[in-house]
């Protein structure tokens, strides 16, 4: 084991050589763009035995990524944002297809207006595809979670591709230092991919086969359902096998402060940082704040987040992401994790905000703790959406200077 | 063609049949025939990618009459999904992870919906790629699984439920069929055949020349649609032979970007006599005869012959 300093996305990279997986179709896209650089790096450098091949369109990488997968290839893409969405309808034909390979999203806010910097929307539009997806913070997260979705992706009980989701520039771009295990001790984690059924000359099968009937294909559906709940159980298998041979140990929610908070952040990603630092303030004011991470978005950890939640007093979902018409993504679906439960929270503040990696503040992280102070019960559905006086009056002023200039 | 062929006379054509009878696929179906005879060539050890079309309801889970292996992909992307098969089983059999004797022919088959329309980019990527495969397009010359409207496939004067014959809109579709032949082999294809069941040693000896082409090997097989076009299911080699008769199919191949073409009707038989077999085509000669619309035909089929003739030096005798 030794320690490197590393960006997000050369993590990501790492995770996929320490997988030792055979295939990597890849097409360039920003934010994700220096995973496959340095794969191809790797690969052409003789560090990797892999195939390394670059498609004319994340469409068609992702294609190959689900067919090569099918044939009995461990195999490894990533993209971001508009690559993600490009290439969306092969994300429901992977799962369905039941091939399990690892995909990495690297965030990025979603045209139009088109733009660079991180939110969710591009990963939380593959929330219904039936890809597992794990949502990393930390730059070691990623190298551990692109080992962990193979190791549930592959198992027999599962056998559903997984996304990977870290963020762009905050954590793609940013060196930390990374635990890079051991290749001997992976390779004892998770050994080779072998394929229930791969193509085959000597006993043909058919794949992707069209259901002309309602049933069926209710049948197929239903199962990919029930292996992604059953990823849950996979993942906590895993997950302690992971511990015991690498000293970390991944839950599909962390708490911090949790234990005796009453008011609680929920959220995913690299901006929990920031939240940290917030609960810490509040803390010092003697408020006991605390913070639910998620880590595991699908399967969805309905359970362990009610019983993070249970007893809390006021709750708030922090959502880097916006639902036009809706609100945040992600609210809807913690609030209806606790509603069967006693004792859920008085109140569940929906919070929309750092929508195109917007510079985030802790004092805006701390706005959302003051909210929750001063609400009673039956807080408002409607979100609260987060921008600073500062970014405000800079965005009034380019606005009337577009409008000015132009007219 | 090569000088050895296992293909002389259609009694050689192999006995062996990797696609069983009682398909879901209409009767009459020329792309069905097309994909028949494909496979004899190829033998068994197959893995068919296969985009969004009539063949795709062949496979209708739990039956399947092919002996072979079957990947339905994705309307735009079949190209790709053989890239994926193809790369898996060459870095699996150089890893020694599946044995050589487990090694496959990937083929590409779709419609002129996914070869000429949606699947034009995926398939552009492939032969850049110079990915060693089999493209098979059967050109029924419009989206017939969706109930035939115009692909760009679709050749001008020919109805379709997108280009209705109409007061407004007398000819049906008026825009000429888009070539496709010549788009792959300009960007750089080592192999590219038409095909026509109704010459089928022809059709044989291209595809066996093509399995000794290491690269992307692209063949477009002519493919009577009974009931997009419109004529009786017992016809449809019939008609196919009039398309390649009256040039309006021509029978060719390119190596390396060399046209050459493989069976020239010397002297055209007029064009009107395969439009008149057609539904698709029946608005050009009813109520009243559109003369300017089928000489506007004929003459795009002259012309093609005088360039072609130009090019290779055979002589094709005209329709005037």
């Amino acid at each position: 084991m030794t320690e490197q300093l590393m960006t997000g996305n050369v993590a990501a990279a790492t995770g996929a050589r320490l997988a030792k997986v055979d295939y990597v179709p890849a097409y360039p896209i920003t934010p994700q763009t220096e995973i496959i650089e340095t794969i191809a790096w790797w690969v052409a450098d003789g560090k990797m035995d892999t195939k390394f091949v670059q498609l004319e369109s994340e469409h068609s990488m992702l294609t190959a990524a689900g067919t090569a997968a099918l044939a009995g290839a461990r195999v490894f893409t990533a993209t971001s944002s508009q690559g993600l969405l490009y290439g969306m309808e092969m994300l429901y034909n992977i799962s369905g297809w039941r091939a399990p390979m690892v995909l990495v999203n690297v965030s990025r806010g979603v045209a139009a207006p088109i733009t660079l910097e991180p939110d969710h929307n591009d990963v939380l539009a593959a929330r219904d595809s039936g890809f597992m997806q794990f949502h990393a913070e930390t730059c070691q997260e990623v190298t551990d979670l692109v080992l962990l979705a193979y190791r549930v992706a592959e198992d027999s009980r599962v056998m559903l591709p997984a996304i990977v989701n870290l963020d762009g520039f905050y954590l793609s771009f940013t060196r930390e230092k990374v635990s890079v295990p051991e290749q001997s001790k992976v390779d004892e984690f998770l050994p080779g991919y072998v394929p229930p059924h791969p193509f085959s000359a000597s006993k043909p099968v058919a794949k992707g086969t069209s259901v002309m009937d309602g049933a069926l294909y209710s049948y197929f559906r239903y199962n990919a359902h029930a292996a992604s709940l059953k990823g849950k159980e996979v993942f906590a298998e895993a997950s302690k096998n992971y511990e015991e041979l690498f000293g970390r140990a991944y839950g599909p929610v962390e708490g911090y402060m949790l234990d005796d908070a009453e008011y609680v952040l929920v959220m995913s990603n690299s901006f929990t940082a920031l939240g940290r630092q917030a609960v810490k303030r509040m803390r010092q004011r003697g408020i006991p704040a605390g913070l639910l991470k998620l880590r595991m978005l699908r399967p969805f950890p309905r359970q362990e987040i009610s019983n993070s939640l249970k007893g809390k007093r006021v709750v708030a979902v922090f959502d880097q992401n916006l639902a036009p018409g809706l609100g945040g993504i992600l609210w809807p679906e913690v609030t209806s994790a606790m509603y069967h439960t006693k004792g859920r929270p008085d109140a569940v503040i929906p919070v929309v905000g750092a929508l195109g990696g917007k510079q985030t503040t802790s004092k805006e992280m701390e706005s959302i703790f003051e909210a929750m102070l001063k609400v009673g019960s039956g807080a408002s559905p409607e979100p609260i959406f987060l921008m600073r006086d500062t970014e405000l009056k800079r965005v009034q002023q380019l606005v009337t200077r577009a409008t000015k200039e132009g007219s | 063609m090569s000088a050895v062929t296992r293909f002389r006379t259609l009694k050689d054509l192999p006995r062996e049949d990797y696609l069983t009878p009682g398909g879901t696929l209409c009767a009459g179906c020329g792309g069905l025939l097309a994909i028949r005879l494909f496979h004899k060539v190829l033998g068994e050890n197959v893995v068919w990618i296969n985009a969004a079309g009539c063949v795709t309801i062949m496979m209708t889970y739990p039956l399947s009459p092919l002996k072979s292996n079957w990947m339905y992909t994705a309307f735009a992307s079949a190209p790709a999904g053989a890239q994926g098969v193809r790369d898996a089983l060459d870095v699996l059999v150089a890893k020694g992870k599946v044995p050589k004797t487990e090694d496959m022919k990937v083929v590409v088959v779709t419609g002129d919906g996914a070869a000429y329309d949606i699947g034009y980019q995926a398939t552009s990527g492939a032969i850049d790629r110079d990915l060693d495969f089999y493209y098979l397009c059967y050109d029924n010359e419009a989206y017939g699984n969706t109930g035939f409207q115009m692909s760009t496939s679709t050749p001008y004067g020919s109805a379709s439920k997108t280009t209705p014959v109409a007061n407004g809109n007398p000819l049906g579709n008026t825009r000429n069929k888009k070539d496709l032949f010549d788009a792959w082999r300009v960007q750089g294809a080592p192999y590219v055949a038409t095909l026509c069941t109704s010459h089928g040693v022809d059709f044989l000896r291209k595809v066996e020349k093509g399995t000794t082409v290491h690269g992307p090997k692209l063949f477009i097989a002519f493919a009577g649609c009974p009931t997009g076009w419109g004529f009786d299911p017992r016809e449809t080699v019939e008609i196919e032979k009039l398309a390649v008769q009256t040039g309006t199919w021509p029978l060719k191949e390119s190596v390396d970007g060399v046209v050459h073409h493989t069976m020239v009707p010397r002297r055209l038989r007029p064009v009107e006599e395969y439009l008149r077999t057609q539904e698709r085509f029946r608005h050009l000669f009813e109520p009243e005869v559109k003369t300017d619309a089928i000489r506007r035909i004929q003459s795009t089929v002259n012309r093609y012959w005088k360039e072609a003739s130009a090019a290779e030096g055979f002589d094709v005798q005209a329709v005037e």
